[in-house]
């Protein structure tokens, strides 16, 4: 027999915010004939899958895994992600676009813009369709963006998996309505209403395992164009001039090597990332070179089936 | 660890060695906060997004990247001049905001003072996004109105108003901005706070604070004004940290719709969902409903260990003492404090759908989980939500508000709105669409279902038909002049040759007897086909093959007629010949009429016909003889056995 836990008499924001992410979860087990969820290995990933081990307990989330490789992540992420589904004894799949493979796309060669359509965008909606998934959960969250502060927590996408931003269903109390044609699909977001703040504290909280590369330590970069990028293994050509330094850095967000900026920081626990998040005077997705490219960059790629 | 495999040291302004009692202090502070959730509504003149943008602004809540795309937004798009930061930009999000300078749907964004947690949904002024203003508010504790000190209260300020009275947001805020443009004059500010104060308890509004603000400066935003130092009150920021958000529990009695069963092996079965309006505790008696079984509390199980008592917002796992039935739709309440249980029901209505409310068409019906049928049995008015008068209303239209009766395929538990948000809620679904079209919030639930009981007879529709027949519902569906009647009226007379028993009934004759106080509106034609829909049912209960030859243009129609008979039992034949045809037929001389404007919502001429997806029998009338499609459903009739 469990031990019995005491109830406070108030439950704390984070109880909150659990409690909303884990009703959203059940909703979508319970109205979707196969659900699947995003795992991008990141932080918000990570707490997305601690959410749902804990909405189903005793029972394993009734759901695979699946990550979409553009084959230019960090090593320790994938790392990471197989240990991870490992330990917990889920289902984990992984797609690669072979078609960009077999093209040869790459952050590199082909700039962010071609790179992430191609390998994320279009990767996702492949795997989506091959699959036959009708909803799929991901670890947005609204302080993100400005168009993400915009999305539904059940967001509705086309059979072809368009979004569309102006005609977006009602939603209403808690009330989530996930009927769809054969084809169509809704993306689910449980974690709309945490903030990057929340993230940190609860896994602070919860003991929930991260990427290393979030926890500062001497790691080799170059500076690009006023960005870090780590040199994480010998695909990324070096320009002129440019010789790899080892430096003190860490990662606020993590996608593929070439597109995050690494930030100087010595921040190696977890209540030195908070206290250096806290001081910090950019925002998180600053490092993300792909959302640079063009204002309201994010809402386009969304349109397009971008997560 | 980290530092001894590391060539290079550290730099000098490592993090202290306290770093970690010191955030963790911090972080007991952070979850010790409490959360309001607040909407602000007003148009984007009004300086709502503006004022947003000040919030987060001189709350500190915007990093340095994101002040820098604002000022390169604010050369682009800004509406406040050069060298002015824009700060509405920071809130309206989707593109077409930006070019419009419009807000068109909600935007949440977050920020936290030293006092408390913000969340605030920034709505939509316009009147034809008034959904996504309702989407806001059913979450919100507080509203925060928004109104141009130089305009005064607005017709919009009153709808605005309406809504939030429906929805149930508690606390009210008036916030007469631009007082700058009217030289912080005090009498404006008190005439404006007047006006509405009588204006909000005429509406039932009961808490109304009303506070003088410039978003464009800042003043009484987050620091008091010294321009306004006539005025006393507290500061924006400073009201919205003090309201009472916790009140949030008329209810008092324990509710939770089951969401999903838990069954990960014989021995343990659990039912997964929130817990709503009071606290439960294990060994509580509780009763599973609409069925009214009841059993005890055995465990609240938790995937960090069991719980003593649950709390209002939890998600948990319930497990029973009893080896009890319970399904996703049911509800375990508190056996002492039940909610009401029925199948009819009196509640307001938002509608947020392009196709109008029609009374008598189906909806599915979304309450906590349960899904039932639901149709609109009477609309007892429309609330005009810019005069909040009432008026008679035939069906609802995008962003009306109406007062209905509802009737239900079967019993579900709910509490008056007014109680409990969460289970005095639903939302309705267009079954074709799946759109979600409207929203609900129960008033009070209508007896007269329950003394209607159902005879039942000893003999049966099969007894009746003895071995001559399977008794069914041959569908007609077509234009005017498309051989509808012509064509059942050769059916019938084959049948009836066969030695069969049949019926016909026929848009013109219905409409002279049963249906003879209808129209041709749209509502009219719902209830007409609801009509004999139902005729129909009966005399398949009695035995007979009816044939029935009606235009019945709208799918949703015909489908709910297929809903009333058991499978199989209904066969839809689609007149499939084109408008040019029919109307150069013309048998009655109404296309004519109709092109003429003398018969307006004519079917096929300025009223839609909605084809047949799937049809059992479709017959091409403008290429086939009448025996060739008679034969051709005669020789379906017998393949499907039913003669």
């Amino acid at each position: 027999m469990p031990a019995i836990l005491t109830t406070p008499a108030r439950l704390t924001h984070l109880q909150r915010l659990e409690a909303e992410s884990i009703h959203i979860m059940r909703e979508v087990a319970a109205q979707f004939q196969k659900p699947v969820m995003l795992y991008s290995v990141g932080k918000d990933s990570s707490v997305l899958l601690h959410l749902a081990m804990k909405a189903f307990y005793p029972s394993k989330p009734p759901f695979p895994l699946l990550h979409v490789d553009t084959t230019w992540k960090f090593r320790e992420m994938i790392a990471f992600r197989d240990r991870m589904a490992r330990d917990l004894g889920l289902d984990l799949m992984v797609h690669i676009n072979q078609e960009g493979v077999r093209q040869g796309i790459g952050p590199v060669s082909h700039g962010s813009a071609v790179h992430t359509d191609v390998m994320k965008t279009q990767g996702l909606r492949q795997a989506l369709d091959a699959h036959g998934f009708d909803a799929a959960f991901g670890g947005a969250r609204r302080d993100e963006e400005k168009s993400r502060a915009k999305e539904r927590i059940f967001s509705f996408r086309t059979a072809t998996h368009r979004w569309e931003p102006k005609s977006q269903r009602p939603e209403l109390w808690s009330l989530y309505n996930g009927r769809i044609h054969k084809g169509e699909s809704i993306r689910v977001f449980p974690l709309s209403n945490w903030t990057e703040l929340d993230i940190w504290q609860y896994i602070h909280q919860e003991n929930i395992p991260v990427v290393p590369l979030y926890f500062a330590k001497p790691r080799p970069v170059v500076e690009r164009d006023g960005t870090l990028i780590m040199v994480d293994d010998d695909r990324l050509p070096l320009r002129p001039g440019e010789v790899p330094e080892m430096a003190w850095v860490r990662f606020r967000t993590l996608g593929c090597y070439p597109l995050t900026g690494a930030v100087r920081s010595t921040a190696a626990t977890l209540p030195e990332i908070i206290r250096e998040m806290l001081l910090s005077t950019s925002s998180e997705r600053q490092g993300r070179v792909i959302d640079q490219d063009a204002a309201a960059s994010m809402e386009a790629k969304k349109q397009e089936g971008y997560f | 660890m980290l530092k001894d495999l590391d060539p290079i040291a550290a730099p000098a302004d490592a993090a202290p060695p306290d770093v970690a009692n010191e955030v963790q202090a911090y972080l007991a502070r952070q979850n010790g906060k409490d959360l309001l959730r607040f909407i602000t509504c007003g148009s984007v003149d009004d300086g709502k997004s503006t004022l947003i943008g000040r919030l987060l602004y001189d709350c500190k809540c915007l990093f340095e990247d994101q002040l820098a795309s604002l000022e390169a937004d604010s050369g682009r798009f800004g509406t406040t001049g050069a060298g002015q930061l824009d700060l509405a930009l920071l809130v309206d999000g989707l593109a077409a905001e930006r070019e419009q300078g419009i807000t068109i749907d909600v935007a949440y964004r977050f920020f936290t003072t030293d006092r408390r947690k913000f969340i605030v949904a920034d709505t939509p002024g316009h009147e034809q996004y008034t959904r996504n203003m309702v989407t806001g508010a059913s979450t919100a504790d507080a509203a925060v109105l928004l109104v141009d000190a130089r305009k005064g209260v607005l017709t919009q300020t009153r709808r605005h108003s309406t809504i939030v009275s429906l929805l149930g947001v508690r606390h009210v805020v008036l916030a007469v901005n631009k007082m700058d443009a009217v030289g912080w004059d005090r009498e404006t500010f008190e005439r404006i706070a007047a006006d509405y104060r009588v204006f909000a308890q005429r509406i039932g509004i009961t808490e109304v604070t009303c506070i003088p603000v410039s978003a464009l400066t800042g003043d009484n935003v987050t620091t008091p004004s010294d321009a306004m130092g006539w005025y006393g009150g507290p500061t924006l920021l400073g009201h919205l940290e003090s309201v009472d958000a916790s009140a949030e529990e008329k209810l008092g009695s324990f509710r939770m719709a089951v969401q999903w069963v838990n069954r990960p092996n014989q021995d343990f079965r659990g039912f997964c969902g929130t817990v709503v309006g009071g606290p439960v505790r294990t060994g509580d008696d509780v009763a599973i409903l609409p069925g009214g079984r009841t059993s005890r509390v055995a465990r609240i199980v938790t995937m960090d260990g069991d719980l003593e008592t649950a709390l209002p917002g939890q998600a948990v796992t319930l497990v029973l003492a009893d080896e009890v039935d319970a399904s996703r739709g049911d509800m375990i309440v508190a056996a002492a404090g039940r909610p009401e249980v029925a199948d009819q029901f009196a509640a307001h209505v938002v509608w947020m759908d392009e196709q109008p409310l029609l009374p008598g068409r189906s909806y599915l019906l979304r309450a906590g989980t349960a899904t039932v049928g639901a149709q609109v049995t009477e609309l007892k008015h429309a609330i005009n939500v810019n005069t909040q008068e009432h008026a008679a209303a035939k069906h609802l239209d995008l962003n009306d508000v109406g007062f209905c009766n509802l009737a239900l395929d079967r019993p579900i538990p709910f509490d008056a709105y007014a109680d409990s948000r969460e289970t005095g809620s639903f939302i309705l679904i267009d079954r074709l669409t799946n759109a979600t079209a409207g929203c609900g919030m129960i008033r009070f639930p209508l007896r007269r279902a329950s003394n209607i009981h159902r005879h039942a007879s000893k003999l049966d529709k099969a007894a009746r038909a003895g071995s001559l027949q399977k008794p069914c519902v041959l569908w007609f569906t077509g234009l005017s002049g498309s051989g509808k009647s012509s064509v059942a009226d050769r059916l019938e007379q084959e049948l009836h040759r066969l030695g069969r028993r049949t019926m016909v009934l026929d848009g013109d004759n219905v409409r002279h007897g049963l249906n003879r106080d209808l129209g041709f509106t749209d509502e009219d034609r719902v209830e007409n086909i609801r009509r004999v829909a139902e005729v129909s049912k009966l005399m398949v209960e009695a035995g007979l093959i009816v044939l029935v030859s009606f235009i019945s243009p709208f799918r949703e129609e015909r489908r709910m007629a297929r809903s009333l008979v058991e499978e199989g039992e209904f066969l839809e034949i689609f007149m499939d010949t084109p408008l040019e045809v029919c109307e150069a037929r013309d048998p009655k001389g109404l296309y004519k009429k109709a092109r003429a404007g003398q018969l307006p919502h004519f079917t096929g001429i300025d009223s839609a016909y909605e084809p047949p997806e799937a049809p059992e029998i479709t017959l091409k009338g403008a290429e086939q003889t009448a025996d060739e499609m008679v034969a051709q459903v005669i020789g379906e009739l017998r393949r499907r056995e039913v003669i």
